[in-house]
């Protein structure tokens, strides 16, 4: 492992090229995003025993509801403690009616590990102190259930920030590993299964390990961290996260995000880079999922090659699947908006972005849709309160949530995600074609 | 503070979102954290409206609450009203908002717009999602119809006039409803005036005053602003919901009165199936069927009176989350000889439910979380609903339509009398067999679990015989390993109400145990 070969690095403009200073247009107005409380949609799936208690008002109630209800749960694993005008009002102890509210949960559903109280808008502006009733019931029902909690509220996070803030707020709990341990590598950020899966494959035959996955997908199997830990982010969202595991010791690895075959090359490469893995092997090990991925990344470029896409600001994701639909599938980028740009982890990003690429970063919704309007992309990606207004004002849509929810990551679903945003095209070229009536008359 | 695992009702503001798409030219500027847009999917999505609905946000966000919040929603309802120049405007706050205490009447007032501005106070922390549609549909009409314009006198030859009071967004089948309605009020004669909220323009708003009477479809939303109607301008209104083939002819019969016309042609209920179906003996199965029924009141007590009188089933339980109008459904529950469950908390109608045992529920879709959880057939009857309940096909609920889409939908669910027969006689299948579901609902074929088959070893007696034997008297009387068996050979979808009546035979009897003839006794004891 000592000769290692310096690995050459990205065939891309350097540190000062691409979208590296672009300017970006900031704008302040009505913002149409969720807020973080969305991330418990997909984060009571991956980590399997937990569950995510919303202290909020109705509204974020019926917020998840509205988003996860058409689903049947025979047991949901969130819930929402409902403040009341009693609490409001001084005349009943938040406090006290938290605990009994837990009580009430935690009896029904003893199977819960690790239980989140999950801030809101309305538990932020009444200053309600979760954090030490966390810490509280913890104690109380300690060992059976762990309590963290995390904000979740549109005042302070969009959308996949709550699943920042929910690792984050899981961070301080991880395990020390041993100080004399060999480094360790850590992916950070909810991955699908099947993707976790491959990646651990990747790893293995690179020879870079122990390698542990956050968040795990039990509540208990915690992954160490400290000085020895490096670790990779999955995900561009992640800030707090990254912060407070620094603040542990451990060191990130600069790479792109692992979307398409570049990214995802080029995310490798940084743990290759960062554990001595010589060149030839790592060639040799990611020779064939590369090709695949070139392959099926060809047959979605015939659909998408030089269309125009205008992204508005939804996960962060953008400026990774703007850089990936420009240079991998040769789309024309107009606008890509994003919720909050990141520069530091998105340096690697932002240097692949082509040049002269329009950047922006917040929203006023209004103008942000004049110019699209004017724009007439032929791909918008949007959430959903926009996609079917857009789409009947004769624009093609992709919704953008669905990128969160989807494996997309790694070489073997690259030709996937390009589908994702080709898929509306060719519906669209399907439904068109068979609403001239004539084929069926003739037929 | 509430566990609430499932609401049954959005927030307050909810429902003025629903009168504000409903309405035809209104926008409503609501003072809001980012991420309450999440709403406008509820009509992009749930209800696939193809334009967004007439809301402008002000998504403040934590930076801005120690700024002047009061600013950024005057400059907002000021850019609304420049760029999509409605004809009034409605104003409110949501949750996060009120606890900031901005407002937003007030500050329109200042604003000086040029059109009606109607000022919404909503208390989020006490009301509710209907209650809010209620009171902005009251606010809107109250501000926007005019009082100068009375009930216009009927010249002779000429057809009276009804205004259709109640239809709004995101309500369970309004669409539907209001065609079949509208069909139905024009084949006896009466012309609708004006539709609101759905549709309705601010100027068409203003001659509400010239309708004879109102049409009040849903209670729930309607029921206040027709109260400010008829006190005003002196207009009757309707209490029948035309739900149901009795109820459909009850309406006839009161629109009839009320616009003096003849309901015997339209009485006769031509295209109505349903009253058929249920008299051929296909249905004769469906006889005494033990269904539990919520919803919103309208509806919970609409379905109680077609189960009972219309299909033949026997209503065990009814309730509603709507407690404005819990007088009406303890009075139908009355009428059934049963109690109401009178509550907003899924916990407690789950625990219901579970008490009851029956064999299907008529539910929103929350209870469609509690059915799967038992395994008890279940078809949604009202509100909450999911984007399956907005659907393409022609489905009302109302009229004779209505009635023969309820008796498809509420028949569906539940197993078909030959399978039903053919498993209370044959256990042992491997592919049709009392865990599985109905075969006509599809899905793959599920093993019979080993426990239920009778010639395996005797099955491990259930926990209650072992937790519960010094305290005979108390909790339920622990069963003895044949009676627990014979038990299993009774159909599942009565299994839960042989279990409860056995338990509750053997506790007035004084019996420690519970034993094969205790199960024979009961089932003797219960079917006189």
């Amino acid at each position: 492992m000592n000769a290692s070969i310096p690995i050459r690095s990205l065939d891309a403009p350097g540190r000062s090229g691409g979208c590296s200073d672009a300017p970006v247009l900031r704008e302040r107005g009505q913002r149409e995003v969720f807020c973080g409380l969305t991330g418990i949609i997909w984060l009571h799936r991956k980590i399997q025993d937990a569950f995510f208690l919303v202290v909020g008002s109705r509204t974020c109630a019926h917020l998840i509801q509205s988003a996860a209800g058409v689903m049947i749960f025979a047991e949901p694993r969130f819930a929402t403690a409902i403040i009341d005008e009693r609490d409001l009002a001084g005349l009943a102890d938040c406090n006290d009616e938290l605990d009994r509210v837990v009580d009430r949960l935690l009896e029904r559903r003893p199977d819960i590990r690790l239980l989140f109280l999950v801030g809101s808008c309305p538990s932020e502006v009444i200053k309600l102190d979760l954090s030490r009733a966390a810490l509280r019931l913890s104690t109380r029902h300690h060992p059976s259930t762990r309590v963290l909690n995390y904000s979740g509220s549109g005042i302070e996070t969009t959308f996949t920030q709550g699943e920042d803030a929910c690792l984050a707020a899981m961070v301080p709990v991880l395990p020390t590993p041993d100080a004399l341990a060999a480094p360790e590598l850590l992916v950070v950020g909810a991955l699908a299964d099947v993707v976790e899966d491959q990646f651990a494959r990747l790893f293995a035959q690179l020879g870079i390990g122990p390698v542990r996955f956050f968040p795990a997908r039990q509540a208990n199997d915690l992954p160490p961290v400290g000085p020895n830990t490096r670790y990779l982010l999955a995900q561009p969202f992640l800030g707090d996260t990254a912060a407070a595991l620094d603040k542990r010791g451990a060191q990130r690895l600069p790479a792109p995000f692992p979307l398409g075959e570049e990214g995802t090359t080029g995310w490798l490469l940084a743990a290759c880079e960062a554990f001595g893995v010589p060149r030839e092997r790592f060639d040799a090990v990611t020779a064939a999922p590369r090709q695949r991925a070139q392959a099926a990344l060809a047959r979605q470029r015939e659909v998408l090659a030089g269309r125009s896409v205008f992204f508005f600001p939804d996960s962060q994701l953008e400026i990774p699947l703007a850089r990936f639909l420009g240079r991998e599938l040769g789309m024309q980028l107009g606008e890509v908006g994003t919720p909050y740009l990141h520069r530091a982890h998105l340096a690697a990003e932002l240097a692949l972005l082509p040049a002269g690429t329009p950047l922006s970063e917040g929203q006023h919704l209004e103008r942000q849709l004049d110019r699209c309007r004017a724009a007439r992309p032929d791909l918008v990606v949007c959430g959903l309160g926009l996609a079917n207004p857009l789409e009947a004002e004769g624009m093609t849509t992709k919704w953008a949530i669905e990128l969160v929810f989807t494996p997309i990551h790694g070489y073997e679903q690259a030709g996937d995600l390009a589908e994702l945003f080709a898929r509306p095209l060719r519906r669209r070229a399907l439904l068109d074609a068979d609403a001239t009536p004539q084929r069926w008359l003739e037929a | 503070m509430q566990l609430t695992l499932w609401t049954y009702e959005g927030p307050p503001h909810v429902g003025a979102m629903r009168i504000a798409t409903a309405l035809a030219d209104v926008h409503y500027v609501l003072h809001a954290p980012q991420g309450d847009t999440y709403a406008d999917l509820l009509f992009t999505m749930i209800q696939r409206d193809a334009k967004r609905p007439p809301v402008t946000y002000t998504t403040f966000q934590a930076r801005d609450l120690g700024g002047d919040t009061a600013e950024l929603f005057q400059s907002s309802a000021r850019e609304a009203v420049a760029r999509f120049k409605p004809n009034a405007l409605l104003v409110g706050a949501s949750c996060t908002a009120e606890l900031i205490q901005d407002d937003p009447g007030g500050l329109s007032k200042a604003l000086n717009l040029g059109i009606p501005v109607v000022a919404l106070e909503l208390p989020s922390y006490q009301r509710k999602e209907n209650w809010g549609a209620a009171e902005t549909f009251y606010q809107v009409v109250r501000q926007l119809a005019d009082t100068q314009r009375r009930p216009l006198p009927r010249q002779p030859g000429q057809r009276p006039r009804c205004n259709i009071l109640g239809p709004a967004a995101l309500g369970f089948r309004h669409r539907d409803d209001l065609t079949e309605i509208t069909r139905l009020l024009d084949a006896l004669g009466v012309d609708v005036h004006v539709v609101a909220p759905q549709g309705a323009t601010v100027a068409q708003l203003a001659t509400l005053g010239e309708a004879h009477f109102n049409v009040v479809l849903y209670p729930e939303i309607a029921s206040v602003a027709a109260g400010w109607l008829q006190r005003t301008f002196g207009q009757p209104f309707t209490r029948t919901v035309p739900m149901g083939m009795g109820a459909t002819r009850d309406f006839i019969r009161e629109v009839a009165e009320l616009a003096g016309v003849d309901p015997e042609p339209v009485l006769q209920g031509q295209g109505a199936r349903a009253p058929w179906y249920a008299r051929s003996v296909d249905s004769t199965y469906l006889t005494h069927k033990r269904v539990f029924v919520f919803g919103d009141a309208t509806h919970a007590v609409a379905a109680a009176r077609i189960a009972a009188e219309e299909m033949g089933f026997t209503v065990v339980g009814i309730g509603t989350y709507s407690r404005e109008f819990a007088r009406e459904v303890r009075a139908c529950a009355t009428r059934l000889g049963i109690e109401a469950l009178i509550s907003d908390d899924y916990l407690e109608v789950e625990a219901r439910i579970a008490e009851l045992q029956p064999e299907l529920v008529l539910g929103t879709q929350m209870e469609r979380h509690i059915a799967k959880r038992l395994g008890i057939p279940c078809a949604v009857i009202s509100a909450p609903v999911h984007v399956q309940d907005f659907p393409a096909r022609y489905s009302p609920v109302m009229g004779f339509e209505g009635a023969n889409v309820l008796f498809d939908t509420w028949v569906h669910p539940l197993m078909m009398g030959l399978e039903e027969h053919l498993i209370g006689m044959f256990r042992g299948d491997a592919e049709f067999h009392a865990d599985a579901a109905p075969s006509h609902l599809g899905g793959a074929v599920r093993p019979q679990p080993a426990a239920a088959q009778p010639e395996l070893e005797p099955e491990p007696v259930l926990v209650a015989v072992e937790a519960a034997p010094a305290a005979p008297h108390d909790g339920p009387p622990a069963w003895q390993a044949d009676a627990e068996r014979e038990l299993r050979k009774i159909p599942f979808f009565v299994r839960g109400k042989a279990r409860r009546n056995t338990e509750l035979y053997a506790r007035d009897k004084g019996l420690p145990s519970i034993t094969l003839e205790t199960l024979y006794d009961a089932k003797a004891h219960f079917s006189r």
